[in-house]
């Protein structure tokens, strides 16, 4: 009994209020979405916006419960939750039905539930307990290997239930890392990755002159080059270095241009010869000055290469032929708009549509008449966006960005390492769902069918993603406990 | 465990967050606030507007017989990119046509140079003015060929077969019409010429729409706010003509085997009873599918059924034209009723005389008897009669005021105050004329125009004109715009002719004794005392024309008439009975004299053209 009044205190009451408030406006979102014109209540059953309503109640009910428990369990049965649930998924693999492609769903009579929805909490779980042991150390190589496979367990099992958008998300604890001490640089490649890759793609299909090069190989060279000028120039402040490779760049390629005038330059390899003399000459600079501060620079510029020249490969056979045609539709390579373009030029004409105010509650025509697809699931914000306009859109966002930063001061007020491990997870993990999810919508992110938390319609994710958010808070609301 | 330095990342994790928050802030307002391709996107994607036609307005004539009104007709239209999986060879057998016709006509749909505008958004046409026959089948299976619908349009029909260039007909709008007046669509029809054409804005009503909303498969969900954004057709408006169905009937039947026109006016409204122009066309034939191929033969027809000869072409009048050379002269003090004139017959020079009378004649005679001589002379002397003057100035003053006072009859103009569709000018010359095909302005002198005298030379007037001349003299002195339309505000269009009402007595008496010892004694009818002028007009296409102009009853007239049938001969001998009978038909209701009926209905003068 005395547990219970102490949670009522110490529950983050904020944390529950943008929780309800999101939960709320969703329900309200999958109401208008999946509302047909012979108007039926917001309770039908046998309507979405019905049934969301249990699953609602029903979620309301497991976090309550999930409160009941004592902190110290989530601790204490991190692994073997984490255990159970990978099971789960190695069951699913072979047991589930085969829908849309997709095996990834448990049927059970009326309800089908996504085991891959809970993987994350269990995830995040294992993460904050092994992070949290004693002795850990995110620089010991002997460390990381668990680490990565517990990580890349789930991912791997979900990416062969074909839920690829599913198994991407996972990708989001790099920023849990990163705050336990990982270093920055991983991001920056991360994000310089990104950005190459983007380049080449989108590039390649413009050539410099016929069998002379692509674009998309030049410019990402040339990236890679800038980024040893500014390195060196800025930040090891060897500016004649940092001269002297702008001006031997510049010299090679004005050489490759005249050339060109009696012999036919293949400009990739040019650009390449470029980046592989920069190699050359910073390894000489190192050696000779005994620096220790371009190793790592030649690292990444050779890793970058390497992968430049990979991306196309990697683009076509790695990827599926549905996945290319995301990322080309995204980088505006693919204008089919009745084809693969659709699904977005619906979404944006829908959010685009509602205008500053809004059509109103159940005046979305775009979203009612079935025109954006997975309208009440993935693409839930273009009802928001449809019906109540830029205010209603921008206050969903708005709310999301503070239920964020309420996680990341309840993140940074824990004492223990478990708890705040397992808050950045949380907070990782729902960050990476709506960037992905809404940047999709807005067609600024390539189609990755993940759910908006707390949003979309759909038992599991509503279940997976109130289980994470409730564990937090009992974690959280512990804190005060043990000050008695 | 707390690590310091580390502790500050959080800042960085929450910069990357707002940061991600913040680009998505300003992409909503891109793509809400400040584009508005996606707002149009939205529109043409959920809204399908489908135009509710109206009821095109009912013509009657003035007893209140129903002469044209509507039935149902079907367009087939298609959104094209609408259209898929369409079974074509079922789709063809259920509308009876061919593939190739199929093919075809998608790819006439799809040519922006012949279909301007198109749009595969938006309806287009894909086969007009189908009946309720032709689509019966198609009906029931509408719903397999999605991209296609049935367009509800109505057809003209006619209760009679006549009065085609009075009623004129509809078809689909052309192009120049389209870019003139944002009303019209492609597809949409319209009135192409006469009462059709002229009172296309009160027939036609007001289009509505019919806001549908539909889904991403295209199906209909129901209309847009329950139909609250909707806009019902407004009916267009009944027309009621001046028309006398009966007159017209008569007047059609008389002139058949012929070619020529007749129009009759009342001449106290001046609304017109009957307008006739032979050879003339069934209008029934102009109407649904087989409009175009039936058009091409009526314009491919030599005896050009299309035109409306009653309005638009143009005869020298004749000895129709004395009656007004009679009284412009008297007003402008050239004679006086008591001038007489010598005649020497066919020896009179400069003008001969056609007719055998007494001479010297008087004014009276001289109408009576159609005596050339005396018009001649009374021209001159009215344009002479103060001399010539320097450079003919006195002269050319003359001429001038005897233009005006012949113009002040209707003649020389088009009626601009009129609802008649298509009328031509005729023409009376100017001073200006002559100055310029006699090269200067002494270069020509009465004796150089002396055909002008008796209606022949440059003179020229339309059957219209000449009917509302004889109103001008049924109505002692004014004539009120010929019209079509049996409306009061059509009443008020007074014109006053330039002779004073104290002339016209001795010119009716003149024209009234034409039936009784003149040209047309032949033509009287028994109880009715009937005023009337012949003509025999001499041109350059073979025979003479046989013209007939005159009023009835002289007391209280009830009916002027302008006949002309072309290339038949004497005045007497055609237009006069064709006169008569009209004035039988309308003043007693009834023919009595079947006979002389049937003998003019059966003369044949052209044999071009095409019986009905």
């Amino acid at each position: 009994m005395s547990k219970n009044v102490s949670i009522k205190y110490a529950l983050d009451w904020t944390t529950v209020f943008f929780y309800v408030a999101l939960v709320f406006m969703g329900w309200i979102s999958i109401y208008g979405a999946s509302y047909e014109f012979d108007q039926s209540s917001i309770f039908d059953w046998n309507q979405r916006a019905g049934k969301q309503f249990v699953w609602i109640l029903t979620a309301f009910v497991l976090g309550g419960m999930l409160l009941l428990v004592d902190y110290k369990m989530y601790n204490f049965f991190a692994y073997i939750i984490y255990a159970a649930i990978m099971l789960l998924l190695i069951v699913t693999i072979f047991i589930a039905p085969d829908i849309k492609g997709s095996r990834s769903w448990l049927v059970l009579g009326p309800i089908s539930f996504q085991p891959a929805e809970l993987a994350k909490m269990a995830t995040a779980l294992a993460l904050s307990k092994f992070m949290s042991s004693y002795n850990y150390k995110l620089k010991n190589w002997k460390d990381l290997i668990p680490l990565a496979l517990i990580v890349l367990l789930p991912f791997v099992l979900i990416v062969l239930q074909k839920e690829t958008g599913s198994a991407l998300v996972f990708a989001a604890f790099l920023l849990m890392f990163y705050r336990e001490g990982m270093n920055g640089i991983i991001l920056l490649l991360t994000l310089f990755a990104v950005l190459l890759f983007v380049i080449v793609i989108r590039f390649s299909i413009i050539p410099i002159q016929v069998d002379q090069g692509t674009l998309g190989i030049v410019l990402s060279m040339g990236l890679i080059l800038l980024v040893q000028f500014v390195y060196a120039f800025f930040v090891t402040k060897h500016r004649k270095e940092a001269s002297f490779l702008l001006l031997g760049t510049l010299g090679l390629t004005l050489i490759s241009i005249v050339l060109n005038i009696w012999f036919k330059v293949n400009f990739d390899y040019v650009a390449l010869f470029v980046v592989i003399a920069s190699c050359i000459y910073w390894i000489f600079v190192e050696l000779f000055n005994r620096f220790k501060k371009y190793w790592m620079l030649v690292l990444i510029s050779i890793g970058s290469v390497v992968f430049c020249f990979s991306s196309d490969y990697l683009f076509d056979k790695v990827l599926e032929p549905h996945q290319q045609i995301r990322i080309k539709v995204l980088l505006n390579m693919e204008n089919d708009l009745t084809g693969a373009g659709y699904n977005v030029n619906q979404s944006k004409i829908a959010i685009g549509s509602g205008g500053f105010w809004g059509k109103g509650f159940l005046n979305g025509t775009q979203t009612k008449l079935n025109y954006v697809p997975e309208q009440d699931t993935d693409f839930i914000f273009c009802t928001v966006g449809e019906e109540h306009g830029f205010w209603g859109s921008t206050l969903v966002l708005v709310v999301y960005w503070l239920l964020l930063m309420r996680l990341l001061r309840i993140a940074e007020r824990q004492r223990e390492t478990f708890n705040r491990v397992y808050a950045y997870c949380v907070a990782s993990i729902l960050f990476f769902h709506l960037m992905i999810n809404v940047g999709m919508v807005l067609g600024i992110m390539p189609v990755i069918g993940i759910p908006l938390p707390f949003f979309s319609y759909g038992g599991s994710s509503l279940w997976g993603f109130t289980i994470m958010l409730f564990i937090l808070l009992r974690l959280d609301a512990s804190r005060l406990e043990r000050m008695r | 465990m707390i690590n310091d330095t580390l502790q500050n990342r959080r800042y960085v994790i929450a910069i990357i967050m707002s940061v991600v928050i913040v680009v998505y802030i300003l992409r909503l307002f891109s793509i809400q606030i400040i584009e508005t391709k996606y707002k149009e996107g939205a529109e043409s994607n959920a809204f399908l507007r489908k135009t509710q036609f109206p009821p095109r307005g009912l013509i009657y004539d003035r007893n209140h017989t129903l002469l044209v009104y509507n039935k149902p007709a079907y367009d087939i239209t298609c959104i094209m990119r609408e259209i898929h999986d369409l079974d074509t060879l079922s789709f063809c057998r259920a509308l009876n046509i061919d593939k190739k016709f199929f093919i075809n006509r998608i790819a006439e749909i799809k040519d922006r140079k012949k279909n301007l505008g198109y749009s595969s958004y938006t309806p287009q046409v894909f086969m007009t003015q189908l009946d309720i026959e032709d689509i019966a089948t198609i009906q029931q299976s509408m719903y397999k060929y999605p991209g296609f619908f049935i367009q509800n349009r109505t057809l003209r029909d006619y209760a009679f077969p006549n009065a085609a260039h009075v009623l004129g007909n509809i078809g689909e709008v052309s192009k120049r019409r389209i870019e003139n007046d944002e009303y019209y669509k492609p597809g949409d029809y319209a009135g192409r010429d006469g009462i059709e054409y002229t009172y296309e804005n009160t027939l036609r009503g007001v289009k509505g729409v019919e806001i549908l909303l539909r889904d991403a498969k295209g199906r209909i969900k129901g209309k847009y706010k329950n139909g609250e954004k909707d806009i019902l057709p407004i009916a267009g408006e009944n027309l009621t003509l001046t028309l006398d169905i009966q007159l017209q009937i008569l007047g059609e039947k008389l002139m058949s085997g012929k070619v020529g026109s007749i129009v009759a006016i009342e001449p106290s409204t001046g609304e017109i009873l009957a307008m006739v122009s032979n050879p003339a066309f069934n209008p029934s034939i102009l109407v649904g599918r087989q409009r175009s191929k039936n058009y091409i033969v009526l314009l491919n027809d030599p005896t050009k059924p299309l035109m409306n000869r009653a309005t638009q072409a143009q005869y020298s009048p004749g000895s129709s034209f004395k009656p007004i050379q009679a009284l412009v002269c008297q007003q402008m003090g050239g004679i006086t009723e008591k001038t007489i004139f010598s005649c020497n017959g066919p020896e009179s020079s400069p003008v001969k005389c056609t007719h055998h009378h007494g001479s010297p004649v008087s004014l009276l005679n001289a109408i009576e008897q159609s005596c050339n001589p005396y018009f001649w002379n009374a021209f001159r002397t009215t344009i002479e009669k103060d001399g010539y003057g320097v450079k003919n100035n006195i002269f050319r003053n003359n001429y001038d005021v005897w233009v005006d006072n012949v113009k002040s009859f209707g003649l020389g103009e088009k009626f601009t105050d009129s609802d008649i569709y298509e009328q031509s000018r005729g023409y009376i010359p100017t001073q200006k004329y002559y100055n310029k095909v006699y090269r200067s302005e002494t270069g020509w002198r009465a004796i150089t125009i002396r055909s002008n005298s008796i209606g022949q030379g440059e003179i020229l007037a339309t059957p219209l004109q000449l009917a509302n001349a004889m109103s001008v003299i049924a109505n002692m002195g004014y004539y009120i715009t010929p019209h079509l339309n049996k409306s009061d505000s059509m009443k008020t269009k007074v014109h006053r002719s330039k002779v004073d009402e104290k002339y016209f007595p001795i010119v009716v008496e003149g024209m009234s004794r034409v039936f009784e010892f003149g040209t047309a004694r032949l033509s009287k009818i028994e109880g009715i005392d009937m005023c009337g002028k012949t003509g025999t007009v001499q041109n350059s296409r073979g025979k003479d024309h046989s013209i007939f102009v005159g009023f009835a009853p002289r007391e209280n007239p009830k009916i002027a008439i302008a006949v002309v049938v072309e290339n038949a001969g004497f005045g007497s001998t055609y237009a006069a009975p064709v006169f008569s009978l009209l004035v039988e038909q309308y003043i007693k209701g009834k023919i009595e004299r079947l006979e002389l009926q049937d003998r003019v209905t059966n003369i044949v003068t052209n044999t071009n053209v095409k019986e009905r």
